[in-house]
Order: C-alpha cells, then structure tokens, then sequence
C-alpha cells in the first residue's frame, strides 16, 4: 500500500541570488538557505498529521513541495505513491491546500462566484457545485456573505472562504498551512471541529496540517512531527511525545527583570530552559524542564544571586510545549 | 475533454467578469475599443504624413491600413496573455492555486483570453469600418472572399494564442512583470511580418525570418479575403494560390504550436524549480 505522503531525504535548498558580480563572493555558499534537510516521513493514509515547529522550519516549504508548486533540490517526495517531480498531474487530481493569512481570490467575484468558479477547475459538475458550495457557507457561518464581493471580507471571512476552496473539491489528501492564523478563538474552533469531523466522516481522507499552536496539534493531530532547522527532529503522537518529558517536570518562574539569563543554563538537573522578558511588566518569565526537582533550589539561587525577586513559581504537568523546548532548545511562541 | 471544456468556461467566464466589470458600459467601450483603435489610426496617419500623401484609395495605402487594423488582435492577445499570468499571480494570488488544480493550463488560459479576442475584434471591426466608409479603401462586402477570411482568422487566433502560451511559460519564470516580453515580441512581428512594408523591403536574413513566422502568412491572407482584386504586388507572396497560403500558415503555425508548448514546459520547469510560482513581489 502507498503512504499518503512520504519522502526520502528530502532537501531544498534556496539559492539566494547576490546583488555584487564580483566572482570571488558570489562562490561563497552562505547565501543559500537550506529549507529542508533530509526530510524522511511517511503519512498514512487517513492519519491527521500536524508539523510543529517555530518560524523559517520549513513547513512551508514541505507543503508547496507536496502541492507540485515547488520542485525538491534533491531527495524524492510520494504523494499517493506520485512522484512529486516527475507525476505532477494524479497528485493534482487529490490534493488541495489552503493556507492561513493570504489575501488571494478574485476581489470582484462574489464569494459564491469564486469558489464556484475553482470548483470548476475540478470538473465538478456545476449544480452539484453549487449545492456543496452553499451547505458549506453555511456550515462556516458566512451564509450571509455569499454574495458579497469578495474584496469586501474580512480577514476572518476570506479565510473561512478559502478552507471552503479547499474541502469543496473533496480531496483525498490536503494539505492546510496554519488554516487558523489570524482568527479569532470562535473561528479558530469552527475551523478545527471541521477538519477533525472531515478526516473521521470517510475512511481514506488525509489532513497534513502545519501549525504554531501547541494546543491546535494536541487536540487535532494523530501524529506529529517537530520540525525544526529543515529537519524533523521527533515523530510520534502527541501522547508519545509527552512521555517522552514526563519523568520531567515543567518549572515556571516569574522573576524581576534578569538582566543576564543566559547564565542559568548549565545547572544540573535541567534539561532544558527557556525565558521570556515582559517588559511592560519589567519582570522575566522563566520555564524550566528538569529532571530532579532538586535542581529548584540551584535555580532560585541562581536568580536571587542576579538580584531578583521571585514572584511566582508554577509547577505544570508536560505539555506539547515542554516537549518542544526539551528538542529544540527554544520555545514557540 | 470535458473537464478541459469546463475549465475553459470557468475561466472565460472569469475573464469575462474581469473585462466587464466597469460600472460604466460606455467607458468600458471607450477603454477597451477606443484605445487601439486611435492607436491604429495614429499610426495610419503617420503613414500619410511620411508619405507625403498617399491616396487612401490606392493598393499601398490599403496594405498598410488592413496591417495595421489586424496587427491590433496581436498586440492585444499577446499582451492579454502574459497579462493573465501577472495579475493572477501579483494581484490576486491565485496563480499558486489554479497551478496546483487538475487542469490543462492551455485551456485556462485560451479562456482567459477569449473575452479579450472577443473585445479586439470589436476594436479590429470599429478601425475597418473607419477605413472603408471614411478613408474609402475598397472592401466590398459582395466580392469579398469570406471563407479565406474565417479560415485563416481562426487559425491565425489559435496561432496567436500559442504564442502567447509560450510568452506564458516566459512570465512564469520572471518574478516581476514585464510588458517588454510582449511588447518585445509583437514589436518583432510588426518589423518582420509585413504589417505597414512588405518582407522584400528587408535584408535577405530579415526576409527569412519574416517567412518563418505565420503572422506573415496570415496578415498577407487577411489582406486577400477583404480585397481579393487588389492585391499590392512584390510583396513576395503576391500571386500565391490561396490554398498555399493558407497550407503555409498551417504549417508554420503548427510548428509554432509545437515550439510554444516546448517553451511553455520548459518555462514551468524552470519556474517550479525556483519557486516562482506563487512568489509576490509585494509592491
Ligand atoms: N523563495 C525563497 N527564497 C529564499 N529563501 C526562502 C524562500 N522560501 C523560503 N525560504 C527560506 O527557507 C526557510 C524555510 O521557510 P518556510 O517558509 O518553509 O518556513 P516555515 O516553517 O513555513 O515558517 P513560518 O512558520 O514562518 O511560516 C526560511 O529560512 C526561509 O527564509
Ligand atoms: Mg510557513
């Protein structure tokens, strides 16, 4: 049987043309970005499977390399058994995408006349169109808009309009790059019970779906994949990946300012930290994953020996997020 | 086939949205019909003046005249096309996704295009009607040959508009739009093919090249259904049978068909590989 999707060192580097001629610079490779790095995954057929990972990971890419938008610099990507590189056309059949955050769409259409018009593009004979495109409008709550043009919607709306672009055409597999960005909490929920209904409703559906949101991949995914730097740094279900961090506990501290907090690293006992300065509040936000929770009392010196008042201190149990800075060194948000 | 005839009507139908969404119907007539109009006779008149006078009766003036309100369907289905490419990507960003849809990008694009050869006949029949009832140039209804005229029209828009396919392929590759493509390549056939001077008039190189490419045929062909009696001579087709003319148009427009969908490939490849698809250059 074929993966829904799977790839085989995957890697897509971006050439970065340079401005100068001079040819001794232009030889340098430190211009190029590398993307993706040796990307191996396989995606089973009816699986919902979320990519983690922070900005510039190169989700984005991965997706537009499995729409057929983008070709691989090296390495071999399968969609439904296709070659992404040499069988374009029976991938295109299957698949759509939709990705959060973009404006595009015919502004002087309506927001009927332009899904109507893309479902043509997919030889769904029109009446039928028509009717999938209004039970649809009106699952999503823009039933109201139908016929507004489409200039006129919201961010909100265009992009409840462009996830019904996508599922309208009843793809086997597709492909959702951070489809809630931008929305807000009531959306962001319609949004996720539609694609977690869809992909249970009829045995064989795929969803790979790229996100930011710890919670939107624990609650919708199947399986997961932290993505960082091009390459897949863990694979697993969410509920795996959070064993993987549980003998671990999750410390947050909420402490004045800290001028320096670079130098709480090496303390034994911590697997991993991350800070974040508010600076409204003048205060440092602090989260520790340690192993031995002996490690608090090195940790609370260590920030009274800066100076620092502790204010707050939070014991968790691990999230997706915990798992995220344990591998990535860094956290999402 | 019927999935291709139903992305061609989807996509005239958009096209035709797109050309008729003027409020105003009278200045959509005005931007679309009169503008290439003027821009025909402009030129006319300028031959008039450089000529120092030519009768608008005479067999020059008609040549010159019939090339240049023909040579508007070039300028404006050549343009059109690259022009779908660059709004849809730029505009509206909808590139990346019509890309990635299960069609023939041809018959997307041939339906984007249909309303725009629609408009340039409007312009093409306003600029003849000028000539013929104002300037006088001889066209008669009765004699006129309406069969060569449908053939060789039909052929010469399906010629037109693979080149346009292959100009297509050329703007996938270029992040930013560039009107010097189309304008490049329609201000080559205006030297070359014989619009306002006849090929015999270049270098013998420049006369190869006027002979390889079918605009050449079709414009000499146009000029023969509207007036089959009055014919300009040594334009090296004159006195060509008319089944030749139309055989050599086949040809070199089948072999321009051939040659765009080779560009058309290779400018998608090209584009696909740099990820030029669904790029924005954000302006
Ligand atoms: N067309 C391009 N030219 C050059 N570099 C590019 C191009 N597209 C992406 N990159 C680079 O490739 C890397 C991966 O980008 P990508 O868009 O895949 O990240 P991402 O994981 O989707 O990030 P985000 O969460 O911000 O959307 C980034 O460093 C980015 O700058
Ligand atoms: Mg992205």
């Amino acid at each position: 049987m074929n993966y829904a999707v799977e790839t085989k060192d995957l890697t897509r580097i971006f050439r970065v043309k340079k401005r100068r001629r001079r040819r001794s610079e232009s030889k340098g490779s430190e211009q190029d970005v590398t993307a993706l790095k040796d990307v191996n995954l396989r995606i089973e057929e009816g699986e919902l499977f979320g990519l983690l990972g922070p900005n510039g990971a190169g989700k984005t890419t991965l997706i537009k390399i499995l729409c057929t938008l983008l070709l691989p610099t090296s390495g071999k990507a399968y969609v439904a058994g296709n070659d992404v590189e040499k069988d374009p056309y029976p991938i295109r059949r299957i698949i759509n995408m939709v990705s959060g955050g973009e404006t595009s769409g015919y502004g002087l259409l309506t927001t009927r006349e332009n899904l109507w018009m893309f479902s043509q593009f997919y030889g769904i004979p029109s009446k039928e169109a028509k009717k999938r495109i209004d039970e649809m409008l009106e699952a999503f709550g823009i039933w109201d808009k139908r016929n507004a043009k489409v200039r006129t919607l919201s961010t909100g709306e265009r992009q409840k309009a462009n996830v019904i672009r996508g599922f309208m055409t009843d793809p086997s597999i597709i492909f959702l790059d951070e489809p809630t960005l931008g929305l807000d909490v009531n959306a962001s929920r319609t949004i996720r019970k539609f694609i977690s209904d869809w992909v249970r409703e009829t045995s064989g559906r795929t969803v790979l779906l790229t996100t930011h949101y710890m919670m939107e991949a624990d609650e919708l995914c199947d399986r997961l994949a932290i993505i960082d730097e091009g390459g897949i740094v863990a694979c697993d279900t969410p509920r795996n990946l959070k064993k993987t961090v549980s003998k671990a506990s999750s410390l947050m501290f909420e402490a004045d300012y800290l001028r320096d907090p670079d130098k709480l690293k090496g303390i034994e006992g911590i697997q991993n930290f991350t800070y974040k300065h508010n600076g409204q509040m003048n205060r440092t936000l602090l989260t520790f994953i340690v192993e031995d929770e002996s490690a608090v009392a090195d940790i609370v010196s260590r920030i009274v020996e800066q100076g620092a008042k502790i204010h707050s201190l939070e014991k968790r149990e691990p999230t997706l997020e915990d798992v995220f800075v344990s591998l990535v060194g860094k956290g999402l948000a | 086939m019927k999935e291709n005839l139903r992305t061609l009507l989807g996509a005239g139908w958009l096209g035709w949205q797109m050309e008729a969404n003027w409020t105003d119907p009278f200045l959509f007539m005005i931007y679309s019909v009169a503008k290439p109009v003027s821009a025909a006779l402009i030129l006319v008149f300028m031959y008039i003046v450089i000529l120092g006078g030519v009768a608008t009766e005479s067999t020059a003036f008609a040549y010159i005249f019939l090339g240049n309100a023909f040579f508007i369907y070039v300028g404006q289905v050549l343009f059109g096309v690259t022009w779908v490419i660059h709004e849809d990507r730029e505009h509206f960003q909808t590139l990346k996704l019509i890309y990635i849809s299960p069609i023939s990008f041809y018959y997307y694009i041939i339906g984007r295009a249909g309303s725009k050869i629609l408009i340039a006949t409007v312009a093409v029949v306003v600029t003849l009607l000028f000539g013929i009832f104002i300037l006088g140039i001889p066209v008669d209804a009765f004699t006129m040959d309406w069969a060569l005229l449908v053939l060789c029209l039909t052929v010469g828009m399906a010629c037109l508009v693979s080149i346009g396919i292959a100009l297509a392929g050329i703007t996938f590759m270029t992040a930013k739009h560039s009107g010097g493509i189309n304008e490049g390549i329609a201000g080559l056939f205006y030297v070359f093919c014989g619009v306002v001077f006849p090929i015999t008039q270049l270098p013998a190189w420049g006369q190869s090249l006027g002979y390889a490419i079918p605009v050449t045929y079709w414009l000499e062909a146009m000029r023969k259904a509207l007036l089959p009696a009055q014919q300009l001579e040594g334009t090296g087709l004159h006195g060509i049978e008319n089944f030749w003319l139309v055989a050599l148009l086949a040809v070199s427009a089948l072999f321009f068909y051939f040659l765009s969908i080779l560009i058309f490939r290779l400018g998608d490849y090209l584009a696909r590989r740099a990820g030029k698809i669904d790029m924005t250059t954000a302006y």
